[in-house]
C-alpha cells in the first residue's frame, strides 16, 4: 500500500478511536474493548474498499456492511461519522433517548447502517441474504460483515457458514475479530471456538489471516481473496481495547465506560498517537 | 357453502405462490419442507427464485431479512413450530425490528397437525407473533381466503405472518369474496350471541350457528382472518348488540384470538367472553378431526358450549 494512503488510514482510524472513547464516555455505557479492536478494519472498508457514497446511503448498487457483532456500534458510528454519513458531534448522543445512535445499530434510524443487528449470530445470516440477493438480481455489489470470535459460539453462525458455501456466495467476506476475549473471559476458557480457521475451511470457505492493526497486512489479505466461488473468512488477529494502554487485552473493558479521569488518559494517549502520525513520525 | 371440495390452506398457499409468480416478483425460501409446506409447487414453476435453506430455520429467517434489506419481497416457509417458535428471536430482531418485507408462510399450525403429536402442534404462534410490533398476522379460513391473503401480503410493505393448516378444509367463502386486510367478516347475522372464529374454526363456528338457528338460537358468526391489526370495530359492535361472545381457534387460549378479543371488549365494551381453544396443556397424537373434537373445536362442541352459556343466563 502507498505510504501516504497508509498514513491517511492510520490517522482516520485513530480519530475513529477518539470518537469511540468520547461516545462511550458520554453515554456512560457501551462496549469500548471490541469497538477499539475493529476500528482499523472498518476504516479500511469504508475508506479504501467498499463502493459507498455518504451522500447516497440508499443506492441499491452500493456494497453492504453488516456489523454482526452489533454491540461494537460505537466503532461503526465513529467511522461512519469520519466518512461523512452524519455529523461527528452526534457521536455524543450515543445510547441517549431520542438518539439515532441506538445502543445497537438500527438501519431505519441512521443513514449508513445497512442492517439492524445486536443479537449475536444474526448479522451473518442477513449478510448471506444480501449476498444471495445480489446473485438473484445479477448485481455486482459485495457484502462484508464483522463477527466477534466469541460470537461464533452461536449455532446460527454455523448454519449461515454452511449456507454461504452451499450457495456459493463468493461476494461475501466475513471478518472474524479474533481478540481472544469475551465477557466471561478468554474464548479458549469459556467455550472455545478454536480452531476458527479449520472450522471455516471445513465449512467450505476460503480462510485468510491478517494483523488487524496493520493496514499493509489488511490490504494484502483483501487483495488475496480468491475468486473461486467460495465465501471468504478473514480471521483478524486483534487486540481488544487497541490504542488505549489500560484497556488493551483487558476483559473488564468489554462493556464498561471510562470515567472522566480514564477518558482523559485515553484521549491523551490517542491524541499523542494522532500527533505522531500527523507529524509523520 | 360447499362442503364437497376440501383443500388444506398450505396447498392453497403453494398454489397461490405459483400463480402469483406471474404477476409479482418475489423469492421463496424453505427449510427442507417444500413437499409439506407446498412451496414445492412454486419451486417447480420458478426454480431460480426458490432457495432451499436446509434444516436451519434461524438462518433462513436471517437470510430472508437480508434479501428483504436489499429490496426483495421474500416468503420464508416452515412449520409454525419452527418458523414462529424456534426462530422467534430472529423473526423479532432481524425481521420485525427493522420492519423488513418478509412474509412468513407458517404451515402445520395448531392441533390439527394430528398424528405428529405435541412437538409439532404449534398452539403458541399467534401469541408469539402478536407481541412483535408491526407484525401483521393472517389466519385464513379456506382456499379462497388463503389465496387472497397471499396476494394481500405481497402488496403490504412489512412483515406478515401467514398461519396455515395441514388439514383439508371446505370453503366458507364464495368465489366473489373480497378479502380486506384487517377487516373481520360477518358470515351470519345473530342477536343472542356472537361466535368469533379464525382459521379452520370458522367453518365449525358457522355450522354450529346453523344448528343453533334450528333450535331458535340466533348466533352471529364473525370470521377474523386478520388477527393483527385486529378489527376492533366489528368486535365491539358484536359486544354491544349480542352481549355474549364465544371465540374459537385451534390455538392456546393464552394469547390467541380469544385473548385479543377479550382485550378489546375489556377496554371498549365489557361483556361475557368464552374462549374455546387449546387449554394450557400440550397436545398429543391422533387424527386431526378427532383431536379437534377432543379440544372442543368442532361444530357440535361449539353448539353445546353456546347452549350452556345461554342456559346459565
Amino acid at each position: 500500500m502507498d505510504k501516504s494512503k497508509k498514513r491517511a488510514l492510520e490517522i482516520t482510524a485513530c480519530k475513529a478511536r477518539i470518537g469511540v472513547i468520547d461516545a462511550v464516555h458520554a453515554a456512560q455505557s457501551g462496549h469500548p474493548g471490541g469497538s477499539l479492536s475493529i476500528c482499523d478494519a472498518l476504516t479500511y472498508l469504508y475508506f479504501s474498499k467498499m463502493n459507498i457514497d455518504p451522500h447516497a446511503p440508499h443506492d441499491p448498487q452500493r456494497d453492504r456492511f453488516v456489523l454482526s457483532k452489533g454491540h461494537c456500534a460505537p466503532a461503526l458510528y465513529s467511522v461512519l461519522a469520519q466518512r461523512g454519513f452524519f455529523p461527528e458531534e452526534e457521536l455524543l448522543t450515543l445510547r441517549k433517548i431520542g438518539s439515532r445512535l441506538q445502543g445497537h445499530p438500527n438501519m431505519n434510524d441512521l443513514p449508513g447502517i445497512d442492517m439492524s443487528t445486536g443479537s449475536l449470530g444474526q448479522g451473518i445470516s442477513a449478510a448471506c441474504g444480501m449476498a444471495l440477493g445480489a446473485k438473484l438480481k445479477g448485481k455486482n455489489f459485495k457484502v462484508y460483515t464483522i463477527l466477534g470470535d466469541g460470537e461464533i459460539e452461536e449455532g446460527q453462525v454455523w448454519e449461515a457458514a454452511m449456507f454461504a458455501a452451499a450457495k456459493k456466495l463468493d461476494n461475501l467476506t466475513a471478518i472474524i475479530d479474533n481478540n481472544g476475549l469475551q465477557i466471561d473471559g478468554k474464548i479458549t476458557e469459556v467455550n472455545s471456538p478454536e480452531p476458527i480457521n479449520e472450522k471455516f475451511r471445513a465449512f467450505g470457505w476460503n480462510v485468510l489471516t491478517m494483523n488487524a492493526h496493520d493496514f499493509d497486512d489488511i490490504d494484502r489479505a483483501f487483495n488475496e481473496i480468491p475468486q473461486n466461488g467460495k465465501p471468504t473468512a478473514i480471521i483478524q488477529k486483534s487486540v481488544k481495547g487497541k490504542g488505549v494502554s489500560f484497556m488493551e487485552n483487558q476483559v473488564g473493558w468489554h462493556g464498561t465506560a471510562p470515567n472522566d479521569e480514564q477518558r482523559v488518559q485515553a484521549i491523551d494517549e490517542l491524541c499523542a498517537q494522532l500527533q505522531a502520525l500527523e507529524r509523520g513520525v | 357453502m360447499s362442503e364437497t371440495i376440501k383443500k388444506a390452506t398450505r396447498q392453497s398457499y403453494g398454489e397461490a405462490l405459483a400463480e402469483l409468480s406471474e404477476k409479482y416478483d418475489f423469492a421463496v425460501l424453505d427449510a427442507d419442507l417444500a413437499a409439506a409446506t407446498k412451496t414445492g409447487i412454486f419451486k417447480k414453476k420458478c426454480p431460480e427464485r426458490f432457495i432451499d435453506c436446509g434444516i436451519a430455520e434461524a438462518n433462513m429467517m436471517g437470510v430472508a431479512a437480508g434479501l428483504a434489506a436489499v429490496g426483495e419481497t421474500v416468503f420464508a416457509s416452515s412449520f409454525a413450530m419452527f418458523a414462529a417458535g424456534r426462530a422467534f428471536e430472529i423473526v423479532r430482531n432481524s425481521i420485525g425490528y427493522p420492519h423488513l418485507n418478509v412474509k412468513i408462510g407458517a404451515t402445520h399450525a395448531g392441533i390439527s397437525v394430528g398424528e405428529d403429536g405435541a412437538t409439532h402442534q404449534c398452539n403458541e404462534d399467534i401469541a408469539l407473533m402478536r407481541t412483535i410490533p408491526g407484525m401483521t398476522i393472517i389466519n385464513p379460513a379456506d382456499d379462497i381466503e388463503t389465496k387472497a391473503a397471499v396476494e394481500a401480503a405481497i402488496n403490504l410493505d412489512g412483515p406478515v405472518y401467514l398461519r396455515l393448516g395441514r388439514l383439508a378444509v371446505p370453503n366458507v367463502n364464495s368465489g366473489d369474496y373480497k378479502f380486506e386486510l384487517g377487516k373481520g367478516v360477518q358470515l351470519k347475522e345473530g342477536k343472542d350471541v356472537t361466535i368469533i372464529a379464525t382459521g379452520l374454526a370458522v367453518n365449525e363456528a358457522f355450522n354450529a350457528a346453523e344448528t343453533l338457528e334450528k333450535e331458535g338460537v340466533s348466533a352471529r358468526v364473525i370470521n377474523i382472518h386478520t388477527i393483527k391489526p385486529l378489527d376492533t370495530e366489528i368486535i365491539l359492535k358484536a359486544a354491544r348488540e349480542t352481549h355474549r361472545i364465544v371465540t374459537v381457534e385451534e390455538h392456546s387460549v393464552i394469547g390467541g384470538l380469544g385473548a385479543a378479543v377479550a382485550d378489546t371488549v375489556c377496554a371498549g365494551c365489557p361483556c361475557h367472553v368464552t374462549m374455546i381453544g387449546i387449554p394450557d396443556v400440550y397436545g398429543y397424537s391422533g387424527k386431526a378431526e378427532q383431536l379437534l373434537k377432543e379440544f372442543g373445536i368442532s361444530s357440535e362442541n361449539i353448539a353445546q358450549r353456546v347452549r350452556g352459556i345461554l342456559r346459565e343466563d
